[in-house]
């Protein structure tokens, strides 16, 4: 379906047929002379407009933003810009195997090195496959620019084979894109996608370039002159808002910083662990924001939201201030909004304007890069104690480290003797350590993985948090290794979601990118199968994958054997250290570990959907035990509709 | 809900339109009525969109208005400050018998007839939103037989330009 096929007869030989020209071996320097690219490399550094194809034009402005790697599957379209990319030093190309792979592992080397990931793939349903990695990457604002082939210009609207109107479609879920109509402004296209991908909020845009546009003539030099006259982000926060935040936050008794995935966008977990040591104040770390403190840190509460931990939930529920940086009160961390921290009043701090309000109101609201706003807030505050006006909260931090301590995120194994799923990422964590990256799919052991395993740094985690994608897990870790070759990157991956997206476990053998996957088996949709347990009366519609309990289909230790790679198997608490020693040995090929783990082990705590924060729970219909005072503020909502979404 | 007019300014680009049709239309906001056209810069265009949504929403539209890269800016047009207009196009029914009342109902709202037949009069009649309205409540007895109607248009009083501001940061 990608195009011209040699064991199947030609498609639609008429002459008329605007692809045609695929039948023939037409390079473009087969039919014009083209300059070697050492050449044209080295006209381009002079800033002099050389003679290319506009496919030429694309390799030279990837190569001229310094991209090291593309992911990608080439088809009928895109077919003018591989080639010159065979004769690329600087680019290297990896084959995917499906284009969702190639759209995740961009936005995991993306997520893990800070620079922007690139995908390519050809019109259609090239395209169209990468609608889900767009998504993603608009969610949890990833910078990656994806390059996509069109159909020639004169058959853009005709139903022309392979044709889908990519840049209509990702309209709601890119940050911009483009569809090039002249070989001429690739260059400027591409330095502004790049440009528009990496500053303000990150995300993704896509650059949809038709065939003839790659194939026709065109000059190219760099650099071009960016025009985007309606995009100025603002970073520098405003110093009125700044002061006005660092008032409140003297005024406090009860603050709570609520770090976001901003932060770590932002690059400013330096600045944020100064912020915290100079102001005293308790943290609490989205899913998004893992290991922008270290959790090893006496003042990180831990994850907050629906499976939050006691003292996170609670410490954002009881405070009279909240520092929002980067964050952005999504559902599944305020529960209830018109229930969410009652007493607190908000300082909001965000590169996005648009975020600021959006769910719960600001009373100041703070316009700017993370990093900024941390360091001019600092600087207040700092002015502030120097003064003897900085804010006492001895009172507060003992209390909420007394909930860290009373209700720390736990497990209680199995009594059948079975392997407990947390404690296999417990392990995992300790075993492989802070420096390693762990990359999760969707669902409980995605909760798991951040709760159990110790974040100490940024870009160790990452997951799709915003739109929750299953299946992004081994492509996404593929990328990721491959921006971070010298470090061991997990795939901690459910069944479910392994099933969706290991084809690229071939990619990894073939490309030499030894990604270990641990998949936390459960033979079950298990987040989906839990809400089943706890809201469905126990029916399990549609939720067993048959993956470990009665028969194995697929055998993963089979599968990962066929793949060339190496397949490993732990069912009993005792092999767990080994096993994942077995897998940190290798390091030639990538490794598959089935984890078969206790298929009823739940996530908790868990504040069901919908309903306050308050109603937080710390088992199976067990609330936190509070001291007396503390439990007579709290009413259990027990008529909630548990069925929120 | 209140009736709100923006005018935005964008880059004159083919896809302008459907990105912010889309925007609308993904955030949950109703368009009430839209018009779009070049502006004195061939390289700007102007929309004048009116949303009917509370003062929380409407910011939250402007705001991701203002992400969106090819729109330069954003301006609420309070109708106070601001000349409205729309046209309309009203095919009504008109013979010998009816035709002079009519006629008075079209003098009387200063609109005009713009083309005449034995059975009908198509009557053209500018103005703000309220004016159309009137016009045609009294029309409506005659039989009307199609209807069409312009987006409003709005400028703002004054002297100052918020084409000129945009384009100076621009």
């Amino acid at each position: 379906m990608r195009g011209p096929r040699t064991t199947s007869p030609p498609r639609r030989p008429e002459s008329g047929d605007p692809d045609v020209s695929d039948t023939r071996p037409a390079t473009p320097a087969a039919l014009h002379p083209a300059p070697s690219p050492a050449q044209v490399a080295q006209q381009a550094r002079a800033r002099t407009p050389v003679e290319v194809t506009g496919a030429q034009s694309l390799v030279l402005s990837l190569e001229a933003m310094e991209v090291d790697t593309v992911f990608g599957i080439p088809g009928g379209t895109i077919l003018p810009a591989y080639d010159p990319l065979l004769d690329s030093s600087k680019v290297r190309h990896i084959l995917v195997r499906h284009e969702q792979g190639a759209g995740h592992a961009a936005e995991g080397y993306a997520a893990a090195t800070g620079k922007v990931g690139v995908c390519m793939a050809t019109s259609g349903p090239g395209a169209t496959n990468l609608v889900t990695p767009l998504a993603d990457a608009y969610m949890d604002s990833v910078p990656i620019v994806a390059i996509t082939g069109q159909v020639v210009s004169s058959s853009i609207g005709t139903d022309a084979f392979q044709e889908a109107d990519i840049r209509g479609i990702t309209m709601p879920i890119t940050k911009h894109s483009y569809l090039v109509t002249d070989g001429a402004d690739i260059p400027r296209v591409i330095a502004e996608a790049f440009h528009i991908a990496s500053t303000g909020r990150p995300g993704p845009v896509l650059v949809d370039i038709p065939k003839d546009v790659l194939q026709a003539r065109t000059s190219f030099s760099w650099p071009p002159k960016i025009a985007l006259p309606g995009y100025h982000p603002v970073t520098r926060p405003h110093g009125k808002q700044i002061r006005e935040a660092a008032r409140l936050i003297a005024a406090a008794e009860r603050p709570v910083l609520y770090v976001g995935g901003g932060v770590i966008r932002a690059r400013a977990s330096e600045e944020l662990r100064r912020f915290v040591e100079l102001t005293q104040i308790p943290v609490v770390t989205t899913l998004m924001a893992r290991g922008a403190l270290p959790d090893s840190h006496p003042l990180h509460l831990g994850m907050p939201g629906m499976h939050g931990s006691v003292a996170a939930v609670t410490g954002l529920q009881k405070s009279d201030l909240i520092i929002a940086l980067g964050a952005r009160f999504d559902d599944r961390v305020t529960g209830q909004l018109s229930t969410f921290a009652p007493e607190a009043r908000i300082v909001h701090a965000d590169i996005d304007p648009a975020e600021i309000s959006k769910n719960r109101k600001a009373d100041v609201p703070i316009v700017g890069d993370c990093l900024a706003v941390l360091t001019d807030l600092a600087d207040a505050v700092d002015a502030d104690l120097e003064a003897g006006r900085g804010g006492d909260y001895a009172e507060w931090r003992e209390r909420v480290a007394g909930w860290k301590e009373t209700f720390p995120v736990g497990y209680t194994p199995p009594e059948d003797g079975t392997l407990s799923p947390q404690l296999v990422i417990e392990r995992l964590g300790a075993i492989a350590g802070p420096e390693a990256v762990y990359v999760a799919g969707v669902g409980q052991h995605q909760m798991w993985a951040a709760q159990f395993v110790q974040y100490e740094r940024p870009n160790a985690w990452l997951n799709s948090g915003g739109l929750g994608t299953m299946g992004y897990s081994v492509p996404a870790a593929m990328g990721a290794q491959v921006g971070e070759p010298d470090r061991v990157v997990w795939a901690v991956d459910g069944d479910g979601c392994f099933q969706m997206t290991n084809q690229e476990l071939a990619t990894c053998v073939i490309n030499n990118i030894p990604i270990k996957v641990a998949i936390i088996n459960n033979s079950s949709l298990g987040m989906v199968r839990q809400w089943q347990t706890l809201f469905y009366n126990e029916r399990y519609s549609n939720t067993d994958l048959h993956t470990s309990v009665g028969s194995r289909v697929p055998d993963f230790v089979k599968l990962a054997d066929a793949y060339g790679c190496v397949g490993l198997r732990c069912e009993r608490p005792e092999d767990v250290d080994e096993t994942i020693r077995q897998a940190m040995a290798v390091t030639d090929r990538p490794v598959v570990v089935d984890f078969v783990v206790h298929r009823d082990a739940m996530v908790w705590p868990m504040v069901p959907a919908g309903v306050s924060n308050d109603a937080i729970q710390v088992a199976r219909d067990t609330a936190p035990q509070w001291d007396r005072e503390e439990s007579e503020a709290i009413e259990q909502d027990t008529d909630a509709d548990h069925d929120g979404q | 809900m209140s009736k709100h007019t923006l005018s935005v300014l964008v880059e004159n680009k083919p896809g302008v339109l459907a990105r912010i049709a889309a925007l609308f239309s993904r955030r949950g906001f109703n368009i009430d009525s839209l018009a779009v056209g070049e502006t004195e810069h061939p390289e700007v265009s102007r929309m004048t969109v009116v949303v009917d949504v509370e003062d929380l929403p409407l910011e939250q539209v402007t705001k991701q208005l203002n992400k969106l890269v090819e729109v330069l800016k954003v301006v609420e047009l309070e109708p106070g400050s601001a000349v409205q207009r729309q046209v309309m196009l009203i095919k009504v029914r008109a013979d010998a018998a009816t035709r002079s009342q009519v006629l008075e109902m079209v003098q009387m709202f200063r609109a005009k007839v713009v083309d005449v037949a034995t059975e009908s009069l198509t009557i053209e009649a500018t103005g703000t939103s309220e004016k159309l309205t009137a016009l045609l409540e009294v029309l409506e007895p005659f039989g009307v037989r199609e209807l069409v109607q312009s987006g409003m248009v709005a400028v703002g009083r004054g002297p100052r330009s918020i084409t000129d501001r945009a384009l100076r940061t621009a």
